[in-house]
């Protein structure tokens, strides 16, 4: 039982290590006129869009985040404590939700250039929003939340003694401002940053509706449009590296310092932003919650609306009922996998099963595109050993037993999510001090009694967060799902991609509304847990 | 040792007056009325339990918070008064907070330079430079603070403090976070440097032990006053009212009546001493017995049961019930080592009497 959980634990890093090995391989046989095509005409352009896209949604979600973080946490101005919590509802939408009723607005055929048309009867001059400048907007306003609520911790946990030495010291509030706090949330900023840029480069949806080519879109397409799976294993592993070069980049940023907090949790004597300032600031946060939340909903619900009578039937509700069960079924198998991970962890102590958690729990780093690939091309090559073997020895083709179905695709989102779903189901094990369970031994409880009786009760919470907060990402995950789903397993994020790029945007609105609601889920608990905490 | 880049400083000048400042939270009082005066080279101590106001004090010294009647002259010049407050960044005081509230970005010498900006490179490094020696850390300056243990992030607390040469330097409960046997050392350490360079101090503690290693002044407070201003010897010996005397050290009040203007008939016998002038033959009076004025003597007539016992290496506290069920303490060798239960010989010492006349009503039975 006891080295089963780290038994268990390596297993479940296997999950991810086979699919990274399998794209880094792909090198090894080469399809050279498809990888020399791809060298010459895609590459340098993936490679440049790629940068420009996350140097782009990298400023833009810190001076957002950073600065609306700094407002809500440390000023005070009419409407703050409402923005608090409302700057994080941006979460409940998948970016390429937003995506989508952006570019309805603004291309050309849109609202915003025909009412320009008719006012001044040309709109030539305005930007096209189907460009990089379009990408970098919609997901700066779908990614900011992530450093807005890293950075507003940091401001709130820095408590007021390190502003005020700074001051008794000489240095006046704007200036304790840029010496001292900022570079003391640094780590959470940072933090924060590199969880937008992971979604940056794993994301699909968004830059497909923009027509704006990055690496995902690049990998669909040499798979399903020039059939090479080698040739999008290949980009994958390109993909991979620029994952990998992120992640040593932000822990060579950390280096030596480690900054806890300095000082006791005081609220300090918020700064009064009165008059025009007030109203500035207000202002500020109220466009960004608009844009980025309330105006994009309410255009989907009008939308809904209007297609409700026509598009509500039950081809809707299996796209709903596939939607679900996939979420209902990724979750429960996470959450055994993570429980099994904290289990294993909590019972050995040695680097080994360190190492194994944290590698298992790396998926959240590799896009999906990355994990379809990376998953199908074994299971691929299982089957038609399969196919092989019972024709050989049976004289029967049983035809294809596993590319077809959930076996590719759940094991993907388990590898992708149990880093979501690990978090908060450690974060509750690690309130079970060793001490609980001395305690309980004490009074002759035990192994699977200890665990129904002590652990599980008070493991529940977090397990709940674990299953919610997976199942909402499964949701509106897309393209995992578009790439590996079985015939027939069409999901709401599926039939927004199909009906996106078509342009119905009208009818890409209904499944949008049930994945924005569901979204809304995860943020409540995350609303509460903050609010609580203060 | 001196410090060559800051001003040598004018003794025996006023440094640091409040004149009966006020100060509310929530239209609560926190601090009402209260003056204190630090002469140049003092080092001043407010004392008092949690939730007393020395803190805010403080804080309303250094500029963080306003005050709402009164007035705060540092150096000579009004900092604080009802409607204008000096920003904290603009009145040259240095604090050490409880927390040290070190910058954990910064590198143990940018901790310390923090507040020179404005001085040329090579002077600020000479200023950290001896800094770090005086305060006994040299060779740390490249690490982080969270690299550093209790005691020595205290001491750089204290030169980041110092190093823009403040006119006057604060400390808020700056050994609370250190181990109980460190503290009294490093207090001690602190006093003489303040001392060497000059510097004017005002620490605030709940610690009555700190507050005696550090200060040369120390103010009792209780709830929003002052209650007493005094040198540690007479706050113990001449407690000026009965919270003084409960706060500072150990002792019970004994009833007694007087017999004269210098005598006190108590059940232990009579006490020779200055009554108060209220006091005629026959009233009732409370005598302040610290530990030290009960000594214990085989011979003695006079009997105590051993109640509890205390043992504090050289010496053991002793709670004896007396005859008529009252308790004493008393403080003996540790050698003496006696039972409880058992009867022992007491004798009475008292060098200094201490009455409190029966209107400064209280019930207070075993203090400390």
């Amino acid at each position: 039982m006891v080295g089963g959980w780290r038994l268990a634990a390596f297993a479940i890093a296997l999950l991810i290590v086979i699919p990274l090995a399998v794209v880094l391989s792909s090198f090894l046989s080469p399809e050279r006129e498809i990888w020399s095509h791809l060298t010459e005409h895609v590459l340098p352009g993936l490679l440049a869009n790629t940068f420009r896209l996350a140097l782009g949604v990298g400023i833009g979600v810190t001076i957002l985040g950073v600065s609306l973080a700094w407002l809500t946490a440390v000023c005070e101005f009419p409407g703050r404590k409402f923005f608090s919590w409302a700057l994080l509802l941006p979460l409940a939408m998948p970016a390429y939700v937003t995506a989508f009723v952006f570019v309805a607005w603004l291309d050309f055929t849109g609202p915003v250039q025909t009412l320009l048309r008719t006012a001044f009867g040309s709109s030539g001059w305005f930007p096209s929003i189907r460009s990089g400048g379009g990408v970098v907007l919609v997901m700066t306003l779908a990614l900011y939340p992530y450093v807005y609520l890293l950075a507003r911790n940091a401001f709130l946990t820095q408590g007021r003694s390190a502003l005020e030495a700074a001051q008794s010291l000489g240095c006046s509030r704007a200036e304790g401002f840029f010496r001292v706090a900022l570079p003391m949330a640094r780590p959470w900023i940072m933090g924060g940053l590199m969880l937008a840029l992971m979604e940056t480069l794993a994301d699909f949806g968004t830059v497909a509706v923009f027509n704006y080519d990055t690496f995902t879109t690049a990998i669909y397409k040499t798979w399903f449009g020039l059939f090479s799976l080698s040739g999008a294993s290949q980009l994958a592993s390109v993909l991979v590296l620029l994952v990998f070069a992120l992640i040593l980049l932000e822990q060579l940023s950390r280096s030596r310092l480690r900054y806890t907090q300095a000082g006791k949790h005081t609220q300090s004597e918020r700064i009064r932003l009165a008059g025009w300032r007030g109203v500035m600031a207000s202002g500020f946060a109220a466009t960004v919650l608009l844009s980025a939340f309330f105006l994009p909903v309410a255009q989907l619900v009008l939308w809904s609306a209007s297609v409700f009578t026509q598009d509500f039937d039950e081809r809707y509700l299996s796209f709903l009922w596939h939607s679900l069960s996939l979420g209902a079924i990724a979750a429960a198998l996470t959450v055994a996998c993570a429980l099994i991970l904290v289990y294993a962890q909590r019972h050995h102590t040695d680097s080994w099963t360190r190492i194994a958690v944290r590698i298992a729990t790396l998926g959240y780093a590799v896009p999906g595109p990355v994990l379809a690939v990376g998953i199908f091309i074994p299971l691929a090559w299982l089957d038609n050993q399969l196919i092989h073997l019972s024709k050989s020895l049976l004289d029967y083709n049983p035809g294809q037993l596993l590319q077809g179905t959930l076996l590719v695709m759940i094991p993907a989102y388990l590898t992708r999510f149990l880093a979501v779903g690990y978090n908060p189901v450690e974060s509750a094990m690690q309130r079970i001090t060793s001490n609980l369970d001395e305690a309980a031994r004490t009074f002759g409880v035990t192994g699977l009694q200890m665990m129904r009786r002590v652990h599980l009760p008070m493991l529940r919470g977090g397990l709940f967060s674990a299953a919610a907060l997976v199942f909402v990402d499964v949701m509106k995950e897309m393209p995992i799902t578009l790439m590996t789903r079985p015939f027939g397993w069409d999901t709401l994020a599926v039939r927004i991609f199909e009906m996106t790029s078509e342009g119905e945007w009208e009818r890409a609105a209904l499944p949008a509304v049930a994945l924005v609601l569901a979204g809304l889920l995860p943020i409540a608990l995350l609303v509460r847990h903050t609010e609580t905490n203060r | 040792m001196t410090i060559p880049q800051c001003p040598l400083p004018v003794h025996g000048a006023t440094q640091l007056e409040l004149k009966g400042i006020s100060y509310s939270y929530n239209s609560q009082p926190v601090v009402r009325n209260l003056s204190l005066r630090l002469k140049q080279g003092d080092i001043g101590c407010l004392l008092g339990p949690s939730g007393c106001g020395k803190t805010t004090v403080l804080r309303t010294i250094a500029g963080f918070e306003n005050i709402a009647e009164g007035s705060i002259v540092l150096a000579g010049e009004t900092v604080s008064r009802e409607d204008y407050t000096l920003p904290p960044e603009k009145r040259r005081v240095g604090m050490v907070f409880q927390d040290h509230a070190l910058f954990p970005h910064l590198s143990v010498t940018r901790n310390i330079a923090f507040g020179l900006k404005d001085w040329d490179k090579a002077e600020r490094e000479e200023r950290v430079e001896t800094l770090l020696k005086m305060v006994g850390l040299p060779n740390t300056g490249s690490k982080y603070p969270h690299e550093l243990s209790g005691g020595q992030q205290q001491r750089v607390a204290l030169a980041r403090a110092l190093a823009p040469c403040p006119s006057l330097l604060l400390l808020d409960e700056p050994f609370s976070s250190l181990d109980v046997d460190l503290r009294e050392r490093i207090g001690q350490e602190v006093r003489e440097i303040l001392k060497a360079q000059g510097t004017t101090a005002l620490l605030v503690t709940h610690d009555q032990f700190e507050a005696f290693a550090i200060a040369d002044e120390i103010g009792v407070m209780n709830g929003v006053e002052i209650q007493q201003w005094d040198s540690a010897y007479n706050l113990y010996h001449r407690p000026a009212n009965r919270f003084v005397a409960d706060f500072v050290g150990e002792g019970v009040l004994m009833q007694g009546v007087v017999l004269n203007e210098m005598q006190v008939e108590t059940e232990l016998g009579t006490i020779s001493g200055e009554i108060p002038l209220e006091c005629k033959a026959g009233c009732q009076i409370d005598v302040l017995l610290r530990p030290d004025d009960i000594l214990h003597e085989d011979a003695s007539t006079l009997q105590a049961e051993v109640a509890k016992k205390a043992f504090r290496g050289a010496d053991i506290l002793y709670t004896l019930k007396l005859p008529s069920g009252r308790k004493v303490l008393s403080l003996v060798p540790s050698h003496h080592n006696h039972a409880i239960g058992e009867k022992i010989g007491i004798r009475l010492a008292v060098d200094h009497v201490v009455t409190f006349t029966k209107n400064q009503h209280s019930e207070l039975e075993a203090l400390g």
